[in-house]
Parts: structure tokens; C-alpha cells; sequence
């Protein structure tokens, strides 16, 4: 796993030394910040997104939960809730969004992909129901600094977003590389039902994941809009397909029971590299979905090519001369000589 | 000479299969009729409660309005079924729809036969970049057609720049298309019925259609068993894209103006409305005929909502609760058909 990571390293040292070289701007604290403000709430839905997807499951769902805990958000504020108390709710409504996720796919077995389109159209909707045309675009400047000021004590470099990212990134990745719980979730995307034969407890977990997710995201969503300082009913859409862009480029497999957080950080800063590079140069900034398309669509033959090229090497002729110990081919074992 | 007597356990089955396949096509026509039974009921009950529902040209309205995405369906369905996805049909729509309108304002009096084949070969060159990749590079459709749906649209986002396409530079033959009706009936909506016919007829009789299915339920079976799987995915991608690219062209009949978000989104409308229609979101089962319906049915209650007063916002919210409805629905049918086929199987012997 560890020479999928050090591909897409090479590739954000080269993104990195393409941006530099097109514009003199990129590689300032400045642009650094934008960077963060542009990627931020985006970066953070990767995280649990990635360990979804190891667990052999999707999340389609993400973008329209930052949608609706978007749209409550002003919803609430429009009916002069206490901010805290609006907090408190849209974390329960994240969680509760998670939930159905977690138990749609687990308790009735229904595949995540169809779920999470349903319910991606369902949040959504609910987004729009909630704010309908309107838009709420008064929240207070203690707030909406959240969403575009440095954390102080940094420097001018550190958006919010960026920290929150960056601690959960640590959390997340001691989670699932350094922890049974993580290993579990290895398990259960390499063999799901070897998983419950070996005891963990598949459903339960994969209930919390979705359930984590449904958090996140709606942490997102707050963020999202303290940082436009404002809440729409379209607010984050289609960013689903942006999220699951980045987990695959960052080599976590579709299939599940392949991935690493490492390769999260690694995917977030090319995703955002090229997005920022783009948009230092004037390319059409919608039309930079092509490099992220193409970026993709590396990833996955880059990671086929990698196991063609073994497959490959495996079939050289056990008699051909290799270094070390002589008549052993690839994989196979040392022949015995007769007696 | 003697009479060799074969035991009764040793005898071929001969009904059983037959038996196996009556119970599928049962559970095909069960879903499907269950599709007409939701759409009656849901036109009965707003015809009963707001009378404009069922007049003429709402009617024509929503026929219309479902020819792209029953046609949008056909070709996601063939995808489907084999146990791939195709995320690119919006991009390739949109992409279609506007350089297919824009020759008309370039060459003065340009027939409109050249516009659609046109379109239909822009949508099968992307299709062919599909399948080629899907088949020949053995990756998962999702990624290929998720990366080719942002590909497809950044190039469609380049060429029309901030340009769009306006309905005057549009010939009124063209614009049309959408509005001739025989019989009240439109024109449009009875051509797309026949090609789905011919898209449902395909999938059931011709072996290679039969083939999609069985790559759908077990890939290694259908390679083992010697099913071309590669070139089947290939055509069944080319198709799609082909699909797409006509139905891009409806598209820019019955709208008029077209700039460089047509189509975004459409994707996932297509894929509730096939998996609405009863075909399984793994593959291996579902008819083109439940597509459509499926399809047909979502506008419907589009429709339905918009005339009963009911705020449009509540659209989404609610195909995407029928989606998950379906989904549930058609997770007991399977499980109780694969029991119901066990047992059949299980009486032979």
C-alpha cells in the first residue's frame, strides 16, 4: 500500500512545482489560506467518506447533508434560535441523517449506492423545503469570522477549516491504522462476511460509520455557511462526486479493505493544488473538472497498471538468472532438487 | 434388444427450467404492473382532487417531458443490467445538445436529419470512450464514468464558454418536434415507445441481450461460460453514449436554449428512474419497459405535485423516498424469489 502513497506524493511535488512555476503566487501564506477556504469543507468529508468506502460501503448522501444542516442553520437563525442551541440541533439531525444511511444498508440490506442516491435526493429536498427560494444571509460577524479569519496564534495561514481538518485527520488516521476498531473496518471490506464469522460486529460498525459521517458533514455544512455567510437550499451541491473523487485518487479502493489516511492528505492537497494552480492561471474554473476527471482516471489505471505489470513479472520463466538465490522466479519457491 | 427404462431421479428436468424462468418473468411483470398500478393510483387521486390534472395538454405536457429521460433510461438500463454504471449520461446530453443545435447556426438551413446524427455520433464516441475503458482496462464503470462525467462536462464548459444557444437561431421545424401530436398524442412520445419497445424486445430475445443479464447477476460465471464479456460491455456503453447524444438533441428541441449546464445532474434522476423501474441497482435483472415507466412515473408526480399546489421544493424529498421505497420493495421480492427458485430447483431431485 505504502507505493500507492509515494505515487501520488511524486504527484503533489510535481503539482506543487507546476503551480509555482505558472504563477509566483503559489507557494504564499496567502495562497496557502485560499487554499484552505476554497478545499476546507470539502477535505473534511474525505475523512470519514474514506473510512466509509474501506468498509465497502459509499456515502452518496454527503453533499446534501451539508445541504440540509445548511439550510436549518438559517432556518433556525430566521426564527431567532440561540446559535448554540441551533448547533446542538444540527449535530442531532446529522447524526439522525447518518442513522437512517447506516440502518437502511445494515438492518435492511439495502446496497449503500442506491440508499445514498435516495437519501441525497431526499436531504436535499429537504434542504429546499426548509429555505424553499429564500436566502438567509445575516448571520452574525462572530460566526461568519469562523469561516473566514485565521485561527489566531497561527499566523495568517490556518483557516478554521484547515485546523478542524488537520485534528481530525490525526484522529481519524490513529482510528483506523492504529486501533482494532480501524483493522475491523480493513476486515470488513476485504470480506464482510469473514468479518462477522470472525466476530466484529459488521452492522453495529457500519452503523456508526455512516452515523459519523452524517456528523461530519453536517459540521460541514455549518462551516460552509458561516464561510459564504450564507444559507441556500443549493448550498454544496453535487460536492458528493468532488469527495469520492479525491478518496479514489487517493488510493483507497472502491472495492473496500484498501486504504490509508496518509493517502487522504496526500489526495486533498493534489485535489486542491490543481483547483488552485487553475485558478491562479485564469482557467475556466468550471471547466478544472477535466483535471480532476483525468486525475481519476489515472488513479484507477495507474493502480490496474501496477497489478498488470505484477501479474507480469509473476509469469517470467522460472529459469531465467536472478540475483540471490539462483532458480527461484517470483513468487514461486525454490525448486527441490530430487534426491 | 433390450429397452433401457432411465430412472425417474436420472430424467432431465425438463420442467424445472421452464418453471424457473416463468417464475422470473412473473416477478418482471408483477414489478412492472406494479409501476402502472403506483401510476394510476397517484393519477387517480389528483385527477380527484384538482380536475385540470387529466386534460389534454397536461397530458401532452408530461408525455413529452419524459421522452428524454425514458430514452436516457433505455441506455442505462442495458448498462445497468450488466452490473455497471454510466454517471456520464448528463455530460454527454448537455455536450450533444449544444453542438448539435449550434449547427443549425452555423449553416444556414442545415436538415435536421444531419443535427441528429450528429448528436448520436458525439454520444457514440463518448460512449466508445466508456467501453473501451470499462471493458478493455477492466476498471469499475462507477470511477470511469464518475471521471468521464467531469471530463465530458469541462470540455462542454470550454467549447460553449459563456455562449449559449438561443431558440431564434433554431429552425421552428425543429422546435417542433416536441409539440406535433397525431391523435393528440405526441409524436414524440409514440417514437420513443417504439424504440423502447425494440430496446425491451432486444434485451429479452436476442442472445446478446439475454447475455447482459447474466453478466449482471455473475460476471465470472458469464466469462467462464464464454460470454464476450468485454465486447458486450462495449456495446452496451456505445449505446448508451449513443442514446444519450439523440436524446441530447430532444433535448435542445423541446428547450430551445441551451448553455453549458444542460443536462447536470440528469444522472441520478436516471438512475432512481431505472431503479424505481425495477431494475436491480447490482444487476442482473429488470426490463427496459420498467425503466421507462419508472421513468414515466417520477414526472408524473413532478407533475401531479406542481398542480395540486404542493410547493415544487417537495419533488426531491419525495423521489428520493419512493427511490428507497423501491429499492426496499424490490430487496423482499428477491429474497423471497431466490427461496421460491431454490425450491423449484430443489424439486427436481
Amino acid at each position: 500500500m505504502l507505493r500507492w502513497e509515494t505515487g501520488l506524493a511524486l504527484v503533489v511535488v510535481v503539482i506543487g512545482i507546476a503551480g509555482a512555476s505558472v504563477s509566483s503566487q503559489f507557494f504564499t501564506s496567502n495562497n496557502f489560506f485560499n487554499l484552505g477556504l476554497s478545499n476546507g469543507e470539502i477535505a473534511i468529508m474525505t475523512l470519514p467518506m474514506t473510512l466509509i468506502v474501506i468498509s465497502g460501503e459509499i456515502d452518496l448522501s454527503v453533499a446534501s447533508t451539508l445541504g440540509m444542516s445548511s439550510a436549518l442553520l438559517g432556518y433556525l437563525w430566521g426564527r431567532h434560535w440561540p446559535m448554540i442551541g441551533i448547533f446542538v440541533l444540527i449535530a442531532v439531525v446529522g447524526l439522525a441523517a447518518g442513522a437512517i444511511n447506516g440502518l437502511l444498508v445494515t438492518r435492511l440490506g439495502l446496497p449503500s449506492l442506491a440508499v445514498t442516491i435516495g437519501t441525497l435526493a431526499l436531504y436535499r429536498g429537504i434542504a429546499t423545503i426548509l429555505l424553499g427560494p429564500n436566502t438567509i444571509s445575516n448571520f452574525p460577524a462572530a460566526y461568519t469570522n469562523l469561516g473566514v479569519n485565521a485561527v489566531p496564534f497561527t499566523g495568517n495561514d490556518i483557516t478554521y477549516s484547515t485546523a478542524i481538518f488537520i485534528v481530525l485527520a490525526i484522529v481519524f488516521g490513529v482510528i483506523l491504522h492504529a486501533t482494532p476498531f480501524g483493522r475491523s473496518i480493513f476486515a470488513m471490506g476485504a470480506s464482510s462476511e469473514a468479518a462477522q464469522f470472525a466476530g466484529i460486529r459488521v452492522k453495529r460498525i457500519k452503523t456508526i460509520l455512516f452515523m459519523v459521517s452524517g456528523l461530519v458533514c453536517a459540521l460541514a455544512g455549518v462551516l460552509w455557511t458561516f464561510r459564504l455567510n450564507t444559507a441556500v437550499q443549493d448550498n454544496g451541491l453535487g460536492l458528493e462526486l468532488d469527495v469520492v473523487a479525491i478518496v479514489l485518487l487517493a488510493g483507497v479502493s472502491i472495492f473496500g479493505g484498501k486504504g490509508s489516511i496518509v493517502g487522504i492528505v496526500l489526495g486533498v492537497l493534489a485535489f486542491a493544488g490543481i483547483q488552485n494552480a487553475l485558478f491562479l492561471t485564469n482557467f475556466n474554473q468550471e471547466a478544472a473538472g477535466i483535471v480532476t476527471g483525468g486525475l481519476l482516471l489515472l488513479s484507477v489505471f495507474g493502480r490496474n497498471a501496477a497489478s498488470f505489470s505484477q501479474r507480469l513479472r509473476a509469469r517470467l520463466p522460472a529459469g531465467r538468472p536472478r540475483r540471490g538465490r539462483p532458480g527461484t522466479a517470483a513468487g514461486l519457491p525454490p525448486a527441490s532438487t530430487p534426491p | 434388444m433390450s429397452t433401457i427404462l432411465v430412472p425417474q431421479s436420472e430424467r432431465p428436468p425438463a420442467a424445472a427450467g421452464t418453471g424457473a424462468r416463468k417464475l422470473t418473468e412473473r416477478a418482471f411483470r408483477v414489478r412492472e404492473s406494479g409501476i402502472v398500478v403506483v401510476l394510476v393510483v397517484f393519477v387517480a387521486v389528483t385527477t380527484a382532487v384538482q380536475h385540470r390534472f387529466l386534460n389534454t395538454t397536461n397530458i401532452q405536457f408530461i408525455l413529452t417531458n419524459t421522452t428524454v429521460f425514458a430514452l436516457l433510461a433505455l441506455g442505462e438500463t442495458m448498462v445497468v443490467i450488466s452490473r455497471n454504471y454510466d454517471l456520464s449520461v448528463g455530460s454527454v446530453l448537455g455536450l450533444s445538445a449544444y453542438l448539435s443545435a449550434s449547427l443549425f447556426g452555423q449553416h444556414h438551413g442545415m436538415p435536421i436529419v444531419v443535427v441528429f446524427l450528429a448528436g448520436l455520433g458525439i454520444g457514440l464516441a463518448c460512449g466508445m470512450l466508456n467501453g473501451i475503458m470499462v471493458a478493455a482496462g477492466r476498471v469499475p464503470s462507477l470511477v470511469v464514468t464518475l471521471a468521464t462525467l467531469y471530463i465530458f462536462r469541462g470540455i462542454d464548459i470550454l467549447i460553449v464558454g459563456g455562449k449559449e444557444v438561443v431558440a431564434n437561431s433554431l429552425p421552428g421545424s425543429f422546435l417542433n418536434i416536441g409539440k406535433a401530436t397525431v391523435l393528440g398524442i405526441p409524436d414524440l412520445a409514440i417514437a420513443i415507445a417504439v424504440v423502447i419497445a425494440i430496446g425491451a424486445y432486444y434485451l429479452r430475445s436476442f442472445r446478446s441481450g439475454r447475455e447482459l443479464y447474466a453478466m449482471g447477476s455473475n460476471p465470472d460465471a458469464a466469462r467462464l461460460a464464454g460470454i464476450p464479456v468485454g465486447r458486450r460491455v462495449f456495446v452496451a456503453f456505445a449505446v448508451s453514449g449513443a442514446i444519450a447524444g439523440v436524446a441530447g438533441v430532444l433535448w435542445a428541441a423541446q428547450y430551445g436554449t441551451i448553455d453549458s449546464t444542460a443536462g447536470t445532474g440528469y444522472e441520478l434522476q436516471v438512475v432512481s428512474a431505472v431503479v424505481v423501474g425495477g431494475v436491480a441497482i447490482f444487476g442482473g435483472s429488470g426490463s427496459a419497459v420498467g425503466a421507462a415507466l419508472g421513468a414515466l412515473l417520477l414526472n408524473t408526480i413532478s407533475s401531479a405535485l406542481y398542480v395540486l399546489g404542493i410547493s415544487p421544493f417537495w419533488d426531491q424529498s419525495i423521489w428520493g423516498f419512493l427511490l428507497i421505497l423501491a429499492i426496499t420493495l424490490d430487496q423482499l421480492i428477491s429474497v423471497r424469489l431466490t427461496a421460491a427458485l431454490r425450491l423449484k430447483g430443489g424439486r427436481r431431485g
